[in-house]
């Protein structure tokens, strides 16, 4: 059970990793900092728990709220760059972001042992969840509830003026402006609640696998947290929880026996899904047939 | 109501525009015509901030706006139209006027939250009639890419409408239209100046030119050649020499 237990609780955290780049794609900017800002708030989390000795919630939450912040500032000097420069600038940021944590240490004395982050040894015992006797599936439980409440945040926004609003930006800017639409404001707003959502999905994971480090927040975690949105189709949140699924759930686990060419296969497989569906694997028009299929009444 | 005065633009080396000065009146539909690259589509896009100016200035409505930015000029009161049709075409027909309306009297006595998130309501009403005005109100939940080109232009027409602008650019809008789809898109252009909207037609259809303007420019090589009444420009034998390259 444990076993389910803990794909559950990765599923979840890569969930809300690909949310975040959901909402910067919306506006039709490819970030790579994604996994930067998952990284802020994985250890910005888990040092209000263990240095601070807060309780999770406040400190997730303040964790987003900071990663946002950092997000937004960021956001004002790459979005002035766009298309494959953008990929590159946001790509620095994010290993500036990982070389910064490899180069951190804050350790304090904790009883007879020292916390805090170690540099390249990384950030042990965030031991929240041990230390108040919550067992696996309370802990899947917790990330689930924070994982609906964006998803449903996100369809929400989704379908209210603010989500045409950033899929005008993200279609065309010309014409964006032309309606009186601040291209800056938008672009750098969905970078901050991408943000947000990265920082509240990073403090997330440092308490569940209760270990960090740098390396764990490189290119590959920017890669995975860009493909899902791609992967899942920009129609509504679930194509993202959908390719999350699939690749952590079935390519991952199934793949497993093929060892270390098994990244190599993604690589191929992401290639290949986005020649054969460039609009993602759940389109407009799957979505319209899963619809159909659950019973829901299909809409224009 | 629109002073354009010694207005340049230079591309390089290029004058796209040339020291060029015009006065819309208010409540007039003033004419911008001349031969291909003569600086027409320029001169719209230097009005609405898209390229900042080489020299010169634009006044609207005795607010200086040569150097606002794109997404403000709307706010000053100016919409426009793009010559290859620009729509959101995967948002659908509603929700394209519903980004659109950043509504001039709206803009101030809003919060920034209920602007951004909401106007549901305060929009609906006048999203409707925009639609039932544009022949679209059956179309309202299409995919603006799914429409007919007609129903795109008309679409087109009606988000820059949606803002409830004092004035309207509009470049080259029959381009691409039939016989009727012109004669349709004159009598819109008559229903908008009765409705006292401020209009700058810039357009090669010379009978929709002819039939619906008060007054006309015409450029050549980013210069004004001449200016008048429609029969005045068709009268014009600098005007002839400019179209048909001989005198």
């Amino acid at each position: 059970m444990d076993f389910y237990y803990g794909m559950a609780q990765l599923i979840g955290v890569h969930t809300l990793l690909g949310l975040s780049a959901y909402v910067v794609l919306l506006t039709g900017q490819v970030s790579m900092a994604q996994a930067g800002f998952f990284a802020i708030g994985a250890y910005l989390g888990g040092m209000l728990t263990v240095l601070s000795d807060w309780h999770i919630v406040p400190a997730m939450l303040l964790a987003a709220v900071a990663t946002a912040l950092v997000a937004a500032i960021v956001g004002f000097p790459a979005l002035r760059v766009k298309g494959l420069m953008l990929v590159v600038a946001t790509l620095a940021f994010g290993e500036a972001v990982r070389l910064f944590w490899f180069n951190f240490d804050y350790q304090v004395a904790k009883g007879d042992i020292q916390v805090g982050p170690l540099g390249g040894e990384g950030f042990k015992q965030i031991r929240f969840f041990p230390e108040n006797g919550w067992t696996t599936g309370e802990v899947a439980l917790f990330i689930w509830f924070w994982v609906v409440l964006v998803m449903l945040a996100l369809w929400w926004m989704d379908r209210s003026r603010a989500g045409a609003v950033l899929r005008a930006v993200g279609e065309d800017e010309l014409a964006a402006q032309s309606v009186g639409i601040n291209l800056t404001s938008v672009k750098v707003a969905a970078m901050g609640a991408g943000g947000f959502i990265a920082g509240l999905g990073g403090a997330i994971y440092a308490h569940y696998t209760t270990h960090i480090e740098h390396s764990n927040f490189g290119v590959v975690l920017a890669t995975f947290a860009i493909a899902y949105p791609i992967l899942g189709g920009l129609s509504n949140v679930l194509g993202t929880l959908i390719a999350v699924i699939f690749i952590q759930g079935v390519l991952v686990e199934a793949l497993r026996f093929l060892g270390d060419w098994r990244n190599l296969l993604f690589g191929a497989l992401i290639v290949l899904a986005m020649n054969v569906r460039p609009d993602g694997l759940f389109d407009a028009r799957v979505t319209r047939l899963l619809k159909r299929l659950l019973g829901f009444k299909a809409d224009a | 109501m629109l002073e354009v005065a010694a207005l340049s633009k230079h591309f390089g080396g290029v004058r796209a525009v040339d020291e060029l000065s015009l006065a819309v009146r208010e409540g007039e539909v003033f004419g911008l015509i001349g031969p291909n690259g003569s600086g027409k589509s320029t001169t719209v896009n230097l009005i609405c901030g898209v390229f900042p100016v080489t020299s010169g200035s634009i006044t609207f409505a005795g607010e200086d706006i040569t150097r606002l930015a794109a997404h403000r000029v709307l706010g000053a009161g100016i919409a426009r139209t793009f010559q290859n049709i620009r729509l959101f075409g995967d948002l659908s027909v509603w929700q394209n006027l519903w980004v659109a309306q950043n509504s001039l009297d709206a803009k101030r006595s809003e919060g920034l939250i209920s602007r951004w998130l909401g106007g549901a309501r305060r929009g609906r009403a006048a999203t409707e009639a925009l639609l039932e005005f544009s022949g679209l109100g059956h179309r309202s939940g299409e995919l603006a890419r799914n429409l007919a080109f007609g129903e795109q232009r008309r679409l087109e027409l009606a988000r820059a409408l949606a803002a409830r602008p004092k004035m309207l650019l509009l470049d080259e809008p029959a381009a691409g239209m039939n016989a009727e789809e012109v004669g349709q898109l004159a009598e819109r252009i008559k229903e908008l100046k009765a409705g006292g909207i401020t209009i700058l037609l810039v357009e090669h259809v010379m009978e929709l030119v002819m039939g619906v303007t008060d007054r006309i420019a015409v450029l050549n090589f980013g210069k004004k050649i001449a200016e008048g009444t429609p029969g005045e420009i068709q009268d014009n034998p600098a005007v002839r020499e400019a179209y048909l390259g001989a005198a």
